[in-house]
């Protein structure tokens, strides 16, 4: 009698991949602007992003289990991806309640109701996000100030962000050149020392983190340059063009949720789309509609808007940017 | 920079255990039993009986039409059975089961070593004798030889691939033809090149096999024509179409053949098989396998006689270890796992494969996340993630025109998916329905 052996299909290997490597990894790539949002914002950034995780991952294995019936996948760390996305485009001072009513309009709307795990059409950290941002506007617009150091901004505990500054003053038809003076240089600003969201301020953080992605090869860089390529070149013409009206280009990379919606939330396998030419077409449209938003629109910030309104062209991207097939050109000498 | 393909693939742990381990000749089993067909085409015509004595070498089935090969006794003895058996892909196939009783070679075979270069052969009988020997692809295709050496009019040759890329994980058998019967092999691909009528030939070797690098570039010093390419480590570079990207930057039209860019590919072990039948006159009956896995005692490559059973090369290697949970036919990215230990040895047998029981089970499935990787690996440009949703759907017509019918089933997709997802499969499920779709036009 033979030994009963195991049949299957090939292949019989599989690779190291799995989803929760690459969910903690880019968790781990994280770890820096996690570290500079403490030290800018203290107490009320661990607090936040505490209270943000566990309830995203909490409403997941809610949903999943009384409402859906499925054995809860919250292992996959998915949810704490989100939790932390969520987190790290809120201002630190916002009440902790905020925070879990964003995490479950995050993944009770934006991903458990279509389905969980890669079915959902939009970034669910951008849906909660957006969704406490026209709620709450108040309470979402309240920057506090990066403790630590002294700069010279404003004396109150909250104050406007640079990008919102420059609205305001164009608003009040100031020029840009004398409100540049009021806001900190372009170094402190690589460096995040400015009102903002906790997460998003450190650019030097988040590119750190970016670094590590594409090293550890959890992403391909395509998205995060052709998003800042855009957003660089697109306002780069226009403070060329006009500079007494236009924050130049490295401004507007520094500032607002740039970084962070590039290299994060626009990176995000199940709303980005499949090819590297997809991708392209991807990052270039976030780049423009966020550059529209900010020199033309009514808000000070418009990469989550860009991102959002991206993530609903994926399906139509998809089918119109195919790979290159193999033999598909059969042209030879 | 060294040469490879363009687009997609992977690179799985190498795990050459076996390559150092020189051929050796297995004993013979007592008994063996020889599959009618061991190639892609129509299967032979028996020509034997219940106890008729064969010799070894002998003519046992005739090749029925041109894509067809000859099937020749491996061993001496006596037909004991004409029944169907089990073949490494599962299904019941006829054979010849011939008790081994001695080794007593037809006269024609020359069996002493020597080497022979004996070129004064017209392009006609190259062909004729490649045909008679039974030669069929070995690299894995099994498509018979003397159809890919008959040039159709119209065509032109300009360039012979050989393929010693062995680029599937733990197989070695080829890298070790290449290092000991290196002079053997040049002399093969002087006799393709002559019926092929070209007067250039690349030998495509990955660089993680230097030693034989070195030793066919020394021996193509003062060979015309023939040289060696040494490759960038990356599979499925054996694969014909990557492997012909590689060396030529020529891509194979979709649908197309090698010939359609002016090359045609065999794998070295056909070129040895060829100089034998040329020069020695022996009938393809034994080839070079490797038998190897994490827990086997003695990887090993062996010369073994086709229809040999399974259990009787893994008793040669140490035995059948304790942790077995599944034993491959071939390696562990395209090969077939068998259902029995008495499945035979035939021509396209490269290795046996053991994986322990830890390394059999397949991961849990999770959802797809849209991450990429199956079309970032995929050397054909296809879109994996898509072609399984579309066989899942039975959307047939949308899949052929996703081009599912250019998969070449290497495997990359579902080696790279994170979610453990079984892309390959319902590719494969895809394409008999494509088929069928095509059939049904035909009527």
């Amino acid at each position: 009698m033979d030994k009963l052996l195991r049949v299957s299909y090939s292949p019989h290997i599989h690779g190291e991949n799995s989803v929760p490597r690459l969910m903690w990894g880019v968790i781990i790539s994280l770890v820096p602007a996690f570290v500079l949002s403490i030290l800018y914002f203290g107490l009320g950034a661990i607090l936040v992003t505490a209270t943000s995780v566990l309830s995203c991952v909490l409403f997941e294995y809610l949903i999943q289990r009384f409402i859906m019936k499925v054995p809860p996948t919250v292992n996959d760390g998915s949810a704490v991806v989100t939790g932390v996305l969520l987190a790290f485009c809120l201002p630190a001072t916002i009440p902790l309640w905020l925070v879990a009513l964003g995490a479950l309009i995050a993944i009770g709307v934006g991903k458990m109701s279509f389905g969980g795990l890669g079915n959902n059409p939009f970034n669910p950290a951008l849906v909660g996000r957006v969704f406490l941002f026209i709620s709450f506007p108040v309470q979402l617009t309240s920057w506090p100030l990066p403790m630590g150091f002294k700069t010279k901004l404003v004396d109150a505990a909250t104050g406007a962000t640079p990008l919102g500054m420059i609205k305001e003053g164009l608003l009040n038809n100031q020029q840009v050149p004398p409100l540049m003076e009021e806001i900190p240089s372009h170094m402190q600003l690589f460096y995040g020392n400015m009102n903002g969201s906790m997460g998003e301020v450190a650019a030097i953080a988040l590119l750190l983190g970016f670094i590590y992605m594409v090293v550890k090869k959890i992403i391909p860089p395509v998205i995060p340059l052709t998003i800042l390529g855009t957003v660089f070149v697109f306002t780069g013409i226009l403070w060329l063009a006009n500079p007494e009206s236009n924050a130049d280009p490295l401004f507007h990379l520094l500032t607002g949720g740039v970084m962070l919606g590039a290299i994060y939330m626009a990176t995000d396998y199940v709303t980005s789309p499949m090819t590297k030419k997809g991708m392209v077409v991807f990052g270039i449209g976030i780049g423009v509609i966020t550059v529209l938003i900010r020199r033309f629109g009514s808000y000070p910030e418009g990469v989550q808007f860009a991102i959002l309104i991206m993530n609903a062209f994926v399906p139509l991207i998809n089918s119109w940017f195919k790979p290159k097939r193999f033999g598909e050109e059969v042209q030879h000498g | 920079m060294l040469k490879t393909f363009v687009k997609g693939g992977v690179h799985p742990p190498e795990n050459k255990l076996s390559a150092s381990r020189p051929i050796e000749s297995l004993p013979l089993p007592q008994t063996v039993s020889i599959p009618l067909s061991q190639h892609i085409g129509a299967p032979p015509v028996p020509l034997v009986q219940k106890n008729d004595r064969v010799k070894t070498g002998q003519l046992i089935a005739r090749s029925e039409g041109f894509v067809s090969a000859n099937i020749h006794s491996s061993v001496t003895g006596k037909v004991v059975k004409l029944e169907d058996v089990m073949d490494a892909g599962g299904y019941r196939r006829p054979a010849v089961t011939i008790q081994v009783e001695e080794d007593e070679w037809m006269p024609e075979i020359i069996t002493t070593p020597g080497l022979i270069k004996e070129f004064d052969l017209s392009v006609e009988e190259i062909i004729e004798k490649v045909k008679e020997a039974g030669i069929v692809g070995m690299g894995g295709a099994t498509f018979p030889s003397h159809v890919k050496m008959s040039v159709p009019r119209g065509k032109k040759v300009e360039l012979l691939i050989i393929n010693g890329v062995e680029c599937e994980p733990w197989l070695t058998s080829d890298h070790r033809l290449m290092l000991e019967k290196g002079e053997e092999l040049l002399v093969g691909i002087r006799l393709i090149m002559k019926a092929l009528q070209v007067e250039k030939a690349l030998i495509g070797i990955e660089n993680n096999k230097p030693d034989a690098i070195e030793h066919l570039s020394g021996l193509c010093l003062g060979e015309k024509g023939i040289s060696v390419v040494p490759l960038k480590v990356k599979y499925p570079q054996g694969g014909e179409k990557q492997l012909i990207k590689a060396l030529t930057g020529r891509e194979v039209p979709s649908g197309g053949l090698p010939i359609d860019v002016g090359t045609v590919v065999h794998n070295v072990g056909t070129a040895f098989a060829v100089y034998e039948a040329l020069q020695k006159n022996k009938p393809l009956i034994e080839r070079v396998v490797t038998v190897t896995g994490p827990s086997v005692k003695n990887p090993s490559n062996f010369l073994v006689r086709t229809g040999t059973p399974v259990n009787h090369l893994i008793e040669a290697a140490g035995g059948l270890p304790e942790d077995t949970g599944k034993i491959i036919s071939g390696g562990p990215m395209m090969g077939k796992a068998l259902n029995s230990l008495r499945v035979p040895v035939t021509k396209g047998t490269s290795g046996i494969l053991i994986l322990p029981e830890s390394m059999s089970v397949r991961k849990p499935v999770l959802p797809c996340i849209r991450c990429s990787r199956c079309i970032f690996v995929c050397p054909m440009g296809l879109e994996p993630y898509l072609l399984m949703t579309l066989s899942e759907k039975e959307m047939t017509e949308r899949m052929e025109k996703e081009h599912v019918m250019d998969c070449i089933e290497c495997g990359s997709c579902s080696y790279i998916c994170p979610s453990n997802r079984p892309l390959l499969d319902y590719i494969r499920l895809g394409k008999a329905q494509v088929n069928q779709l095509i059939r049904s036009r035909k009527k």
